[in-house]
């Protein structure tokens, strides 16, 4: 994983509660067998709605890399193509009140910075996006901060190890291999209880 | 020692190391693959170099993009074809056990968990799908990761994990005549909301939950998921171990002796503190209806579809309108009124052989609606097996469902059993969002025998109403 680094974006708003991973990524898009290339498919039943009036297919949205949104983000199925679909598009950060588990979870394994901030805090950055064209803010992952070029600003909680792993850009993988000896301890005193 | 919960007891059990500030590492004991969510997987081990660790606690099957149809014919779908020979090509690979499509244990990674005996109380189950909270009916910690998690178990055959809180769901008292364990989870995703469990894992107790079958407890945990809850678990009792005994991968004699003891172990002891804990009476759930795009949108079938303006908060009133606006449903239409193009009897929710029973019993000597198509797809070869032992395709086929083969189907039509735009299904399964069952498409879940009334019927029925006449649970 690419350690994760400081930015600032263009913020699309997407006003919605339980924003599931069906509709981030539907299901034609989950025959794919590698992780990239997933951008195209990207809320792609919204994007074609007749009257193109999704978020994404708006002029001034093309080109941001923060979605903001409402509670439950990420709620469904497993899939991390959701997460790969959304980091593949550009995105690098979500804001909303909440996410579901396993979302939050694939998108910490993929540098997407799952940012989850008070309902009146968010309420804000809805208001602030119709209010100014191309709205902007920064992420700072050390100090927990968004921040907008206007003054407002939020502080995030985020789950330490998590934040560390994102700044490093650790391997989980290696990181679990380096603690091989309690692994092996532990199988050595829990066999397998199949019958083969 | 403090009294602890049953997924403390699983949970310290399984912890491999552990400091502060950080997530435990945490032993998975049995790991199953399916063909979508491990490709990237296995091509990850791959270019590191890694091996999967242990092949012996790991198990493939192909169930969420296979054709239900004929099976000695090709698979036409070219990127279904590509998935499924990766999967073979992996599975050979790295010396992992998978269960083919012409292998007769094939089907749904969750129905065939639990049937070959792979899932046991006490263990710590994952998978590339958030339904394997449905292990979690065995008395084991089961919960759905991620392809990167999935990369993660192969190589180490461990987790990092920070640590879940824990909810006790308390039922007590016996379910009506005509409420199934369906309507039991649907109504208290209703009452909790699609994400009220987010963060936790769920114990289910109280007498209703002791009274269900074991492939009812299935169909609860199944579902937890729908509540924001990676895991949803039913302590092990009798019924577990007599559920258990004989099945493929466990262990006979004196050895089975030794487990089932140590099975009965895993339970909350008395006065273990859980960190929410709500109660219900069995008596207050009614058959269950989806009206809107998620579970928690649901409603009793004697009721009608809600009106937005009744909602308080302005965010659920907004996607209540863009739900019914999906769904093209009017406010206040009565739930029995609405009229179906389609019924799915299938999904790792309502697939097994309990579930097929009592939608034929419902279907037997009635005939399916003209206006409706309906299907029966058995959640895994054994199951479909032991129905066409029983006599059931017989029933189902007589009243003109179609019978397939064992795979996921129409729960998320990855395959070529999908929803026309616009057409509107009753389905077993366990997910009404936006398209789930084909773009376009209109989901409402409900139980196997409230799917079977409605395809006789050619609208949602009370199968309350129909009990007399061989429904119940």
């Amino acid at each position: 994983m690419e350690r994760f680094k400081n930015f600032t974006g263009l913020v699309a708003p997407l006003d919605r509660p339980n924003v599931d991973t069906d509709q981030i990524i539907p299901k034609q898009f989950l025959k794919a067998v590698v992780r990239s290339g997933l951008g195209g498919g990207l809320f792609y039943d919204w994007r074609k709605q007749p009257d193109r009036q999704f978020v994404l297919e708006q002029p001034r949205f093309r080109n941001s890399t923060i979605l903001v949104a409402r509670a439950n983000f990420g709620c469904g199925s497993s899939r991390e193509h959701a997460v790969w679909a959304l980091a593949d598009y550009g995105f690098r950060a979500v804001i909303a009140p909440s996410f579901a588990d396993i979302f939050s979870n694939n998108s910490l394994k993929n540098g997407l910075l799952p940012v989850i901030l008070k309902s009146d805090e968010i309420d804000t950055i809805f208001a602030a996006i119709k209010e100014h064209d191309a709205y902007q803010l920064t992420i700072d992952l050390a100090r927990q901060s968004v921040a907008d070029e206007y003054g407002w600003e939020a502080h995030f909680e985020i789950e330490p190890f998590a934040k560390k792993c994102l700044l490093e850009g650790l391997d989980d993988v290696a990181l679990t291999l380096a603690h091989e000896q309690e692994i092996a301890a532990y199988e050595k005193a829990h066999p397998v209880s199949y019958r083969f | 020692m403090a009294a602890q919960t049953l997924f403390e007891k699983i949970w310290d059990s399984h912890v491999v190391f552990e400091a502060a500030g950080q997530p435990a590492l945490l032993y998975v004991d049995l790991h199953l693959v399916h063909e979508v969510t491990s490709p990237q997987a296995f091509e990850g081990l791959l270019k590191a170099r890694r091996r999967v660790r242990c092949p012996e606690r790991t198990f493939a099957t192909m169930d969420h993009n296979v054709p239900t149809t004929d099976r000695s014919l090709p698979i036409t779908d070219q990127d279904s074809k590509l998935q499924i020979e990766m999967m073979r090509k992996n599975c050979a690979h790295f010396g992992v056990r998978l269960y083919d499509l012409g292998s007769r244990e094939q089907g749904i990674v969750h129905v065939i968990g639990p049937e070959l005996g792979l899932s046991q109380p006490g263990m710590t189950i994952v998978c590339g799908d958030s339904h394997t909270a449905t292990h979690g009916a065995m008395g084991a910690l089961a919960f759905g990761i991620g392809t990167s998690e999935v990369e993660h178990v192969l190589a180490t055959q461990c987790l990092w994990q920070a640590k879940p809180k824990s909810m006790e769901i308390r039922v007590e008292g016996q379910l009506g005549l005509g409420v199934s364990a369906k309507d039991l989870i649907l109504g208290i995703i209703g009452r909790i909301t699609t994400d009220g469990g987010t963060g936790y894992v769920i114990e289910y107790r109280g007498s209703t939950f002791q009274q269900l079958s074991m492939e009812e407890r299935m169909t609860v945990c199944n579902m937890t998921i729908e509540g924001g809850a990676r895991a949803g678990m039913v302590a092990a009792d009798q019924k577990t171990v007599d559920y258990l005994r004989g099945r493929q991968f466990v262990p006979t004699g004196s050895q089975f002796d030794a487990l089932a003891e140590r099975w009965l172990t895993f339970h909350s002891d008395p006065h273990a503190r859980f960190d929410r804990k709500l109660t219900f009476d069995a008596s207050t759930f009614s058959p269950q209806v989806t009206w809107g795009t998620n579970p928690g949108m649901v409603t009793d079938v004697s009721s009608k579809v809600p009106d937005p303006a009744n909602f308080n908060d302005p965010t659920q009133r907004r996607a209540a309108e863009l739900a019914l606006n999906y769904m093209a449903l009017r406010p206040g239409t009565p739930i029995e009124d609405i009229k179906l193009d389609r019924v799915f009897i299938g999904s790792c929710t309502n697939s097994r052989v309990s579930d097929l029973k009592a939608a034929a019993n419902i279907v037997r000597g009635r005939k399916v609606a003209p206006s409706v198509r309906a299907m029966v797809v058995p959640g895994s070869q054994l199951v479909k097996n032991e129905a066409e032992a029983l006599g059931l395709d017989k029933i189902f086929t007589d009243a003109g469902f179609e019978w397939r083969e064992a795979g996921c189907s129409m729960c998320l039509g990855m395959n070529p059993d999908i929803l026309k735009p616009g057409e509107r299904c009753a389905s077993t399964s366990n997910r009404n969002f936006e398209g789930r069952q084909g773009a376009g498409g209109r989901t409402h879940l409900v139980s196997p025998i409230m799917a079977a009334a409605a395809a006789v019927a050619g609208h949602f029925v009370d199968v309350r109403e129909w009990s007399n006449q061989g429904g119940g649970r």
